[in-house]
């Protein structure tokens, strides 16, 4: 940059007039525990002088304290920021780095190589054009090398450096790179890169990096920075179907409602035929706008605000495209999902899907096979765990636009939040929409819930007992439906170890077979509801999750959770059955309470006390609660009755 | 028409990306509000935050956690901004700090920087019940940055816990949290110090004076520059006042701040500067120099 010191400031203005037009690549760095990522990154930034005196004066200070390389810099103490990942030596989260040369600015996503945050490696492929792949030359490809090239290529990256690294420990050996480049090629070659390119270099000592140096004469390609600066990593986004997903609808005043959003891919113009992809309804565009002028034309990547000749239905969620090449629109698709949570994820549980700006309950429905990926073999599974990827079914609560995430990244990747925990807890690709959905239409019915229900002098809803095995919850909803029963009220009770012989006789007692159970009796209970049925559900039901499902499957009013809540020690010493003696002794696996958890309602409408009050009070407390609340028509059946 | 191939630049990426980003939360959150901080990242973060709901106004106001010791035109200027542009602005100042004058001089920086930023901004965030802040903070300032997320979760104490953050994919923030939890939300993350001022330069953004070469009154102090803003600041026997050309590559409280003797008193002198100059940004912060992991300790406290 010394250039710099004898342009007068006419002439750096023309500089910086010329480096505000350089173009920006992404991309990240991912290799197994000590291929030198961090190593490399330091040195990049240290080659692109992108390092400052000061922080020269710390990392030499650093490097003395925890140094691994002797009284040399250890560029890795750079980039390793955080101090828990110091002290072990490790990255252990996904670090962003910015440098520029004189053609491209930069941002590096520094990945993790650890085994257990493969999930890391994901979140920074998902902003990614460009992996380097980083080999150690002494080891070659392993295990680790494949699962990332995998991963890279699942989140569709299409352009891959492969950096065979520390290539001065092995000699500056043409015959170890080029055994390496094979070995790498025979497994990589379905991944669907569509550049690759191999690189000998040493990140400690700068060879190969931005300047070629002088030990390796017979390597003749580019230098990883000469690559870096040149591939062409145009995608062409603009050339494709319009697509842009609304964000926010701007609406200052009544004589302006605009929509805007990012453009997800194609180039839009005033005057474009627009149509909202769920609703079919169609329109033009009146303007472009944004705070610097109304644009005669914008493109992917622009964040716009654009206006419609026509007062059309659209809000946030709503996908604004092309006419001719619509997005699909169903409520359930295919999809390759990754797995990042330490909790597992079972088909039936009820989550959150972020597609776009939408926002929508939705569930897995089938798990069609595993992929382990190191072997890239198909495997069954019944649950995913942390860091697995699988292709899976999943179905959402109403219908949305998307499209196969190969043709459009920004309408095809979704996440999968946890309702309860709220974190992401899954990353998605979209492969394509399931038709089952569309072709499936709801019968109407002339007799609805409502006239059932009248009929029947009654509302129906479900009383949802949850507790413990030994709870005394059977025992009590037994109790209140002979008291409904004698009130000439209509009930019915699903129980959890009848239904278990029948319906669920194929279910066992994992955390995926108790989901599926749940959701069953849940899907059982709502047809009962709909037949005007009080419904009593006696069903220990641990999960949270689980009970939320059945809660949204109604509609309010008409599910009641009653939390029979028993001590564990309380109902071990009942222990009616004699099931908590044989859990006890491992002859029963997975049983709530010892092996497998309870989580307790966190507002549930009722909770019984079944260590102050006897069985026949807490039933007279719950047909008294009914009756206050009207389920049983208008005014009490009981006159002054009181408990 | 032919299509050309690098549409945009590297500042139009990152525009659209801090558009997109500002407009998520408003649409996604019940109660947000922007940190402004008044320096140039606050006012390139407000200037987007003006383009991303143009011709509307911000759907949130601004809130400034005044420590009383900034420097006196960077208030005039914070004054002049949010009645420029018409926004609701929130001023907060910790009452027990105030009531107890807590200061950098006699209490030192840590304490200080406690009672008076951290503690205040959890006060403030508290009392009005925001589900997401925004903050100006770039990942290429300081290590512990690097691995901030751009949705960056925060209990309900306001902790930051940097081995339990949620994995960020694509452009899909994560925005659900329980009642008293919040979002810190960094919308200039993937900006380095030189992409902020070509975007002041190119979109003609107004900043604060401070940060051109002007002849103001100084004292060195342990090898740096401090301004003398206000009687309030001590000046030892053996320290003089003297009028040198500086100016400030980065704005806090005066006393936490050291100026650079410079000459560069335009847009592009400055950006020469920067490019020329071999000492980073935050050095002139004090609060950063205890030691190399003392931004990750305050960022777990609640600081920004």
């Amino acid at each position: 940059m010394s250039a710099l010191e004898s342009l007068d400031v006419s002439a750096f203005t023309e500089y910086l007039a010329r480096h505000e037009k350089k173009s920006l690549l992404r991309f990240l760095t991912c290799g197994s525990v000590d291929d030198g990522k961090s190593t490399l990154i330091g040195r990049l930034l240290y080659d692109t002088k992108l390092l400052f005196e000061d922080q020269l004066a710390s990392l030499e200070k650093d490097s003395k304290k925890h140094g691994t390389v002797g009284e040399d810099i250890d560029f890795a103490l750079l980039v390793d920021g955080l101090e828990a990942e110091r002290e072990q030596g490790i990255t252990i989260d996904v670090a962003y780095r910015f440098f520029a040369t004189d053609k491209r600015k930069f941002i590096v996503a520094d990945t993790p190589g650890h085994e257990q945050y493969t999930r890391n490696m994901a979140t920074g492929a998902s902003n990614s054009d460009l992996a380097v792949i980083l080999v150690d030359s002494r080891y070659g490809i392993l295990t680790q090398t494949r699962r990332h090239s995998f991963i890279a290529s699942l989140l569709g990256i299409r352009h891959v450096v492969l950096a065979v690294n520390k290539i001065d420990l092995a000699g500056y050996s043409e015959d170890v790179f080029n055994r390496i480049v094979a070995e790498y090629k025979a497994f990589a070659a379905d991944f669907g890169f569509h550049t690759f390119q191999p690189i000998p270099l040493s990140a400690r000592f700068g060879d190969n990096v931005l300047e070629r140096g002088p030990n390796m004469p017979w390597y003749t390609g580019p230098t990883l920075v000469e690559h870096l600066e040149t591939v062409d990593i145009e995608q062409d986004l603009v050339a494709k179907p319009f697509r842009m997903p609304v964000q926010w609808v701007n609406r200052p005043n009544l004589d302006f409602r605009g929509f805007s959003g990012t453009i997800a891919s194609g180039l839009v113009r005033p005057g474009d035929a627009v149509v909202v992809a769920k609703s079919g309804r169609s329109s033009t565009v009146k303007a472009i706008v944004t705070h610097n002028g109304d644009l005669p034309e914008a493109g992917a990547g622009e964040a716009v605000t654009i206006t419609l000749n026509d007062e059309i239905d659209i809000s946030r969620g709503d996908v604004l495209t092309a006419p001719d090449n619509r997005p699909e629109v169903s409520d359930q698709f295919a999809a390759h999902l990754i797995w990042m949570a330490d909790e597992p994820l079972y088909p039936g549980r009820p989550y959150l899907i972020k597609l776009g700006t939408k926002l929508v309950p939705g569930q897995v429905t089938e798990i069609k096979h595993k992929i382990d990926v190191n072997t890239f073999s198909e495997l069954a599974a019944k649950t995913l765990a942390l860091n697995e990827v699988a292709v899976v079914n999943f179905a959402l609560s109403e219908a949305i636009a998307f499209d196969p995430y190969c043709e459009h990244h920004d309408t095809g990747a979704f996440i999968v939040i946890d309702r309860i925990s709220n974190l992401t807890v899954g990353a998605g690709m979209v492969d394509f929409g399931l038709r089952r959905a569309s072709n499936i239409h709801w019968q109407a019915l002339d007799v609805t819930k409502e006239s059932r229900a009248a009929a029947k002098q009654q509302k129906p809803v479900v009383l949802w007992f949850t507790g413990l095995s030994g709870s005394g919850k059977s025992t009590i909803a037994n109790l209140v439906e002979r008291r409904l029963h004698s009130l000439d009220r209509h009930t019915f009770t699903l129980d959890g170890d009848n239904v278990r012989h029948g319906l669920n006789k194929d279910l066992g007692f994992s955390d995926a077979d108790r989901v599926e159970n749940i959701r069953r009796v849940a899907e059982t209970a709502k047809l009962f509801v709909d037949a005007g049925l009080i419904v009593l559900v006696s069903f220990i039901s641990p999960f949270r999750s689980e009970r939320q499902l059945a809660r949204e499957l109604l509609e309010d009013g008409e599910f009641v959770e009653i939390f029979v809540n028993t001590p564990l020690d309380v109902a071990e010493a009942r222990d009616p059955k004699g099931l908590y003696k044989k859990a006890r002794e491992g002859k029963i696996q997975n049983f709530t309470g010892i092996s497998s958890p309870y989580e307790a309602p966190e507002n549930p409408e009722l909770t019984l006390d079944t260590t102050a009050y006897t069985s026949e009070e807490l039933a007279d407390q719950i047909v008294a609660w009914l009756d206050k609340r009207e389920y049983f028509g208008a005014g009490s059946i009981f006159g002054d009755y009181s408990i | 028409m032919p299509v050309s191939k690098d549409r945009l630049t590297h500042l139009k990426r990152l525009e659209a990306e801090s558009i997109h980003i500002i407009r998520e939360v408003a649409a996604e959150f019940k109660n947000p509000v922007m940190l402004y901080s008044i320096g140039k990242d606050s006012s390139v973060m407000l200037h987007l935050t003006m383009k991303a709901f143009y011709p509307s106004k911000p759907p949130f106001p601004l809130m400034h956690v005044d420590t009383t010791w900034k420097f006196r035109e960077m208030i005039s200027f914070r004054d002049e901004t949010a009645k420029r542009l018409g926004l609701d602005l929130i001023v907060h100042t910790n009452p027990d700090g105030k009531r107890d004058n807590i200061n950098p001089f006699t209490h030192g920086s840590s304490v200080y920087t406690n009672v008076m930023k951290t503690e205040a901004l959890k006060q403030a965030l508290t009392a009005h019940g925001f589900d997401a802040a925004f903050g100006g903070a770039r990942r290429d300032e300081e290590k512990s940055r690097a691995k901030e997320r751009i949705f960056s979760f925060r209990t309900a104490t306001h902790a930051w816990d940097p081995k339990n953050q949620r994995p960020e994919l694509w452009k899909l923030y994560n925005s659900r949290v329980r009642p008293g939890e919040s979002i810190r939300v960094f919308p200039l993350s993937n900006w380095t110090e030189l992409d902020i001022w070509q975007y002041i330069l190119l979109e003609n953004i107004p900043i604060v004076p401070l940060y051109f070469a002007k002849e103001r009154p100084v004292v060195e102090r342990n090898g740096q520059l401090l301004m003398v803003d206000d009687e309030r600041m001590p000046i030892a026997s053996g320290e003089t006042i003297e009028n040198r050309l500086i100016r400030f590559r980065t704005l806090g409280c005066y006393p936490l701040t050291a100026a650079i003797e410079s000459p560069a008193a335009t847009l592009p002198e400055i950006v020469r500067e920067m490019l020329l100059a071999r000492t980073s940004e935050r050095s002139g912060r004090l609060i950063d120099h205890d030691d190399s992991a003392s931004m990750e300790k305050k960022k777990k406290e609640g600081y920004f």
